[in-house]
């Protein structure tokens, strides 16, 4: 600690590597965190369910998606990244996952919502296996925080299926 | 803060400063320097005070469940420990170390190491 140089950068480094320890201790204190989220998605509609005029099957369906996800938010938390996926079976591939809807939550208070929509992404599949499917929704959620590390978990929600026939 | 930005100006203008002491070197009568005990001691505080810094910081946003306002308390005490523990301050220079004048030095010359008997005769 000899001058005024010295002492400066002796300053900052001990400063920021005590910053470092405390994002550390921050993004620890997520696991203190106990989340109890709940969901629920209704199909209120399958507007389209065609074959492409390349074959593979297509649907637009519109969605009545509520959740209240308001306990995901820490004091560490960012912002919350969900997004809604069909998943089903078909002869060929034991998991098909495709995703229909995605939304960023900023904030704990915008956490609680309902929003009425159609599928913002493509619900295509590869072949002509979705007449009469029974598929599940899944509501997935990345709770991105302000340092450290990010929780990623689902609620899975069955009993779903497409029309026997084309619409 | 007047003789940092003195010290500025004058590096700017062309004069020869010197870092540590902060004033130009031509004018060595007025020297803010700190002792060796000074340092210690600013070493010591410095190391405190932030400690204890970044314990209020997360406690106070853990507890208000805000990490912008641990982020800015944090700051606020990095910038008080920087206040306190960079700049020469006077009472880092109790212990001052006084070393001898050259022209003083000259006056007492440096004693010699002498080989004499230890037995001296008496005369009568």
């Amino acid at each position: 600690m000899h001058s005024f140089g010295y002492r400066l950068n002796g300053l900052l480094t001990f400063a920021v590597t005590i910053l470092a320890l405390m994002c550390v201790i921050a993004s620890l204190s997520d696991n203190l965190n106990i989340p109890s989220p709940s969901a629920e998605i209704q199909i209120m509609n399958i507007n389209w369910f065609q074959k492409q005029p390349k074959g593979s099957d297509e649907v637009i369906l519109r969605m009545n998606i509520s959740a209240d996800l308001q306990s995901l938010f820490t004091w560490n938390t960012k912002q919350v990244f969900i997004f809604v996926a069909a998943e089903y079976e078909t002869r060929k591939n034991s998991l098909n996952q495709v995703s229909l809807w995605d939304a960023i939550i900023p904030a704990k208070e915008r956490a609680k919502f309902w929003i009425r929509s159609s599928n913002k992404y493509r619900f295509v599949d590869h072949g002509k296996n979705l007449r009469g499917k029974e598929f599940n929704l899944t509501l997935h959620w990345h709770v991105m925080p302000k340092t450290g590390k990010m929780f990623a978990d689902k609620i899975v929600m069955s009993g779903y299926s497409l029309p026997e026939e084309y619409i | 803060m007047s003789y940092f930005t003195q010290n500025s100006l004058l590096s700017f203008l062309g004069y020869p400063v010197s870092l540590q002491t902060f004033l130009p070197l031509s004018a060595p009568s007025l020297h803010f320097t700190m002792d060796w005990q000074g340092q210690k001691l600013a070493e010591q505080i410095m190391q405190i005070m932030l400690l204890v810094f970044a314990v209020t910081a997360f406690v106070a946003g853990y507890v208000l469940g805000s990490f912008q306002m641990m982020v800015l308390v944090y700051a606020g005490g990095v910038t008080l420990t920087g206040l306190i523990t960079i700049p020469n301050w006077p009472f880092f220079n109790r212990h001052p170390l006084n070393w001898l004048d050259p022209s003083e030095a000259e006056k007492h010359p440096k004693p010699q190491v002498t080989v004499s008997s230890k037995k001296k005769g008496f005369k009568k």
